[in-house]
Order: C-alpha cells, then sequence, then structure tokens
C-alpha cells in the first residue's frame, strides 16, 4: 500500500441560521447517510470514526459519548477532537497513511442556533486571571488584531468591507448559503462599529449545518463510486496564544500550516499551482490575513488588498477565493467551518458546482481557523490528480 | 486532620482566611445557557409524555421497538420506520440505592435510579427513570412496575411527565411478561426472560 489518501465521498446539509425541525444527531444521520451514499459504501465498511466538537458549543461534557449511533460507529474506533474539522481530515489521513486502517469518517457540525449565550461561552475561552475580569466582549480581541494588521500592513479598512461585500455575494450562487446577500462595499462600509475598526458587517454570523467527509487509501478510493479527490497536503500549528504577546498581524498559525502542506504537496508556488482558496473569514479581515499567511503576497502583504480592488480573488478573478461565501455568505458553522471549505473544494474539482464552477479548477486549498481567541488553524490541499511521481 | 497529607509544609488556607481576604482569589459565574432542538424522535416523545403515553419507534429491518425513539437505527445504520404507542408498565432492568444526592448530601432515604425495560419495546428497550411508593429494601431486579404520571394539567412534556415507577401490587417479579407483549415474535422469546 502505498500512502496516498483520497476523499470518496461527502455529505452535508445546508448551512442555515436555524435548524428547529432536526436534533443534532437528527442532523449527523443525514449528513452521514449522505456521504456513505456519495461514497458508494455502507456504514460497515468505515473502519474508524473522527468527530470534531467543542463540548461547550454542545452544551454536552464528554462529547464523543453523544456521537456513534447516528454514524454508524457503534462498536467501533472512534474519538472526538476539540478543534475545526480540518484538524479531522488531518486525523484521518494519518490514520489511514500508518496503515492502521483504510477507510475513516470524519464528521463536525454546529448547532449554534442552540446556543443562547454565545459570547459568554467565547469569554469562557479567555484567561481566568488575565482577561475575564476585563469584562469586555471577547470579539474585540479581533479589533484589536484588525487595526494593528491594517497598521502595519497598509489594507485599508475600506478593502477589509469589500471583502465582506465579495463573500456575501458569492453566496448568491451556493444553495447551501445561510446568508447570501448582494452587496457593494459601501453598503457593508456603512454598517454600525461592533468593536472598532472592525464593523458589524464584517462578522460571519452563526450558522447550523453539518459534513460528513470520507476518506479512504489508494485502493479503497480508486473503487469508488464518486470520483476520489486526492489529499495532496496537510498541514496544522498553534502560535503562542497569550494575548499580551502574541502576534497580531500575522496569522503565523497559517503559515506553518502551510509550510507543512506546501512540502507535503511539493508546492513551491501557491499563487501559481493552486486554482482556487477556501480560507476563513470569520471576520472579513482574516480572509487577507490568512491569503498572506498561505504565501499569496510574497513580495509585499499589502498586495492582498489590492488583488481584492483588482477584483482578482473574485470568483472570475485570477486567483478565486471563497467562492462558496466562505463564513461571510455561507455562514459560520463552528467546528464545522472548515469542513465547509472542503465541501466546497470537493464540489469544484468533481466538477458540479452548478452555477459558481470554476473552470478546469485542479488544485485547490482549504484554511481553517478556530476562532477568537485561538491562534490554532490548518491547511488541506486537495487536487483532482494523483501526484505524478506517486 | 483525617485525611491532611503529612508530608507536605505549610499552612492549610481556611474559609475565614478567604473571607477576610487574606488569600488572593478571582470567582467567575459564567452565564452558559442552552435550548436543545428535540428534533423529530425526542419532539414526538416528549409531546407524547404530555398526553400521558409511551411512543416508541419501529425498524422494520432488525424488528426493534425502541425507546426513547429515534429515528434512526444505531444496529442497522438506516432510518427507522414506524411509532409504536407502548405501555407504561415494564420491568425492573438494573437500579440503585443512591445515598448521596446530586450535590453530594448523605440521603436517610435513598433516590433509586432504575432502567426499567418497557412493555411493548424490545428487550433490553428500557428508559431510566426512578422509583417510588416503594421501600428500598424490597426492590428487585425483575420487578413489575407501573408509571405514575403527573396529573395532565401539571405535565409540561418531560420525562418528568412520570413522577415515578411504583411496583404493580399482587405481581411476582417477572411474572406474566408473556401476556403483556404485543408482539408474536417477541412473546416467543420472553420465555427465556423469566429465567433471567
Ligand atoms: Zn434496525
Amino acid at each position: 500500500m502505498n500512502g496516498r489518501v483520497g476523499i470518496i465521498g461527502i455529505g452535508y446539509t445546508a448551512a442555515q441560521p436555524t435548524t428547529p425541525y432536526s436534533s443534532f444527531k437528527e442532523l449527523m444521520f443525514e449528513a452521514a447517510q449522505r456521504a456513505y451514499f456519495d461514497a458508494g459504501i455502507d456504514a460497515a465498511e468505515v473502519e474508524s470514526f473522527v468527530t470534531c466538537a467543542e463540548d461547550l458549543n454542545t452544551g454536552l461534557s464528554i462529547f464523543d459519548e453523544y456521537t456513534p449511533d447516528q454514524l454508524g460507529a457503534v462498536q467501533k474506533p472512534m474519538h472526538t477532537l476539540t478543534q475545526d474539522g480540518l484538524h479531522g481530515i488531518a486525523d484521518a489521513v494519518m490514520q489511514i497513511k500508518s496503515g492502521l486502517v483504510e477507510v475513516v469518517a470524519v464528521e463536525a457540525h454546529s448547532k449554534a442556533s442552540n446556543i443562547l449565550t454565545p459570547d459568554w461561552i467565547l469569554d469562557y475561552a479567555v484567561d481566568p486571571i488575565f482577561n475575564r475580569p476585563l469584562g469586555f466582549n471577547p470579539h474585540a480581541l479581533a479589533g484589536l488584531e484588525m487595526n494593528l494588521f491594517l497598521h502595519e500592513t497598509g489594507i485599508t479598512p475600506q478593502q477589509v468591507s469589500q471583502v465582506a461585500a465579495k463573500n456575501r455575494t458569492n453566496a448568491l450562487r451556493n444553495p447551501l448559503a445561510a446568508y447570501p446577500a448582494r452587496l457593494t462595499a459601501d453598503d457593508t462600509a456603512a454598517g454600525p462599529y461592533a468593536h472598532y475598526p472592525l464593523r458589524e458587517t464584517e462578522m460571519a454570523q452563526t450558522a447550523d449545518g453539518c459534513v460528513v467527509v470520507v476518506l479512504a487509501s489508494d485502493d479503497k478510493a480508486r473503487a469508488a463510486a464518486s470520483q476520489p479527490l486526492w489529499v495532496r497536503g496537510i498541514g496544522f500549528a498553534n502560535d503562542s496564544p497569550t494575548l499580551e504577546s502574541r502576534d497580531w498581524v500575522h496569522a503565523e498559525y497559517t503559515r506553518i500550516a502551510a509550510q507543512m502542506a506546501y512540502r507535503m504537496a511539493g508546492i513551491t508556488n501557491p499563487a501559481r499551482e493552486i486554482d482556487f482558496f477556501e480560507v476563513d473569514d470569520t471576520y472579513a479581515y482574516k480572509e487577507l490575513q490568512h491569503l498572506i499567511a498561505l504565501g499569496l503576497y510574497p513580495n509585499r502583504p499589502g498586495e492582498a488588498g489590492r488583488a481584492l480592488e483588482q477584483g482578482l480573488t473574485r470568483p472570475d478573478g485570477k486567483t478565486p477565493v471563497n467562492v462558496s461565501g466562505g463564513c461571510l455568505g455561507l455562514g459560520w458553522t463552528l467546528e464545522a467551518s472548515g469542513l465547509y471549505r472542503i465541501v466546497e473544494l470537493v464540489l469544484q474539482l468533481r466538477g458540479q458546482a452548478g452555477p459558481r464552477q470554476l473552470p478546469g479548477a485542479k488544485m485547490g486549498l482549504a484554511q481553517s481557523w478556530r476562532g477568537v481567541p485561538t491562534t490554532s488553524g490548518a491547511v488541506a490541499i486537495l487536487s483532482s490528480e494523483q501526484k505524478p511521481w506517486e | 486532620m483525617a485525611g491532611q497529607p503529612t508530608n507536605v509544609r505549610g499552612t492549610p488556607v481556611r474559609s475565614a482566611d478567604l473571607k477576610k481576604g487574606r488569600v488572593f482569589t478571582t470567582t467567575y459565574v459564567p452565564r452558559i445557557q442552552y435550548a436543545w432542538d428535540t428534533g423529530q424522535a425526542i419532539g414526538r416523545y416528549l409531546e407524547e409524555l404530555k398526553n400521558g403515553r409511551l411512543i416508541a419507534r419501529r425498524c422494520n429491518n432488525c424488528q426493534r421497538i425502541m425507546i426513547p425513539p429515534r429515528m434512526f437505527c444505531e444496529r442497522c445504520f438506516g432510518p427507522t420506520h414506524a411509532w409504536v404507542v407502548v405501555k407504561d408498565t415494564g420491568t425492573v432492568n438494573t437500579f440503585s440505592l443512591s445515598y448521596v444526592s446530586w450535590d453530594v448530601r448523605r440521603l436517610k432515604k435513598p433516590e433509586i435510579p432504575a432502567v426499567i425495560e418497557i412493555d411493548g419495546a424490545s428487550k433490553g428497550m428500557g428508559i431510566l427513570h426512578v422509583l417510588g411508593n416503594v421501600s428500598p429494601k424490597a426492590v428487585r431486579i425483575g420487578m413489575k412496575v407501573r408509571a405514575v404520571w403527573k396529573p395532565a394539567q401539571q405535565r409540561t412534556g418531560s420525562i418528568t411527565d412520570i413522577a415515578y415507577f411504583e411496583p404493580i401490587k399482587g405481581k411476582a417479579p417477572a411474572a406474566k411478561r408473556t401476556a403483556k407483549k404485543p408482539f408474536k415474535a417477541k412473546a416467543k422469546k420472553s420465555k427465556s426472560r423469566k429465567r433471567r
């Protein structure tokens, strides 16, 4: 067996502001059924399961105890990562590459609408001695980061507003998106400040949804019902999270994760070699910060803003970014965010993206961030083609 | 003081020290609230509890009748197929006499959590509840019990709409189970159950 790993199936529900008609288990069952059907396998053929969930987001401690039944994982190896779904993809890749198993299902979902006090849960993530007693809303940490990021890179507030307008508009072509809207940068720039310089219109709104991704070894992938997409590169990293001394300007966690993935994929010039990007845009400026960390503008970070203004990151541009609508347009689906990026990659690379299909897309990159106050990120590179030398 | 480590030097912190501010402390009371979507299975289950009856789901593939109901069968990994009203009587599958309350107070009269296999549901299918109107010494595995419902106007669509399960007087443990079984296939199996 060689070390290749393919994605052989995806199952998902649309991202929606609320999903009162389904319990989280019913949501997961729906996505799992779709994923196994897409892969042309029975649940019994999945050998190992990874779910990605944060107990405080679910309202259940030891959440891994609540996942086997609806995934077909009863009496099978399974575990839960308190990470974004892209870390789950990395987990599955390692399990398969190690030869432990040949078929792994990765699940992540959001029932964000069930959390009545989301900002309090976010507050619970900041340091109880140094930070919490100060009493400000933890989303202001994004305001702190954005302020220095703009100051250091020369990226303008107008360019950030333009990111929000682009992604909300992209979502109009995505039936999975919860927050499509035809907006201009002037529209989003007119929004009130939430945490200066961050505007309300530049913050992704939460959505519910579930994604299941099935990964398989080379042999199993070739026999799959749907066209397999090959995991060409994967990487993940954390920076120092300390708010008092962290790097506010550079998304180092993403730069390092990307370097891991590029090394694995043999990529030296990502802007030229990768056809499109799905990156975290939980706050609009993060799209630009993450693209810089991915090495798209190696000469000067300020180019990220100019490339946006020139339309290079639009769906019809040279380097399309967040054609799906991103978190701003599709909705911020908590731990499932990274897997919705994977869904877009798979649909585009299979040629199944409908009205937003990018012509000739052969390789795509997905990047995720765990949100404030974290410095946790992951990168995955998928391609419809295997590496010629493998 | 019993239980205090003998190999550690230092001064123990007393509650008076905390009250008088002699030690540094920080207090944080999280406000964490959820409103979980019941979805289809739990939603219908709670609705029927409010109506004063128990409802289950049947999987036509493995023929199990499952309570609490679920829209998927974890054994067959497929959807379940039909709603089945089951009885509000059953058999104590296992129980505990719990002498320590949830907030760690010692109880003279124990709480009695029990798993009750519900009549009409498949073997091994039960609901977790509490027993009442019974002496702790009299509780037995295999004991026949019935639901004691709250009055209709007090029911809210909650598992506590059943106040507790109580013994069915005059019924020997695990006796007459065959008569309670609505399904033929299950009625045959119940013979082996008697000896458990
Ligand atoms: Zn079944």
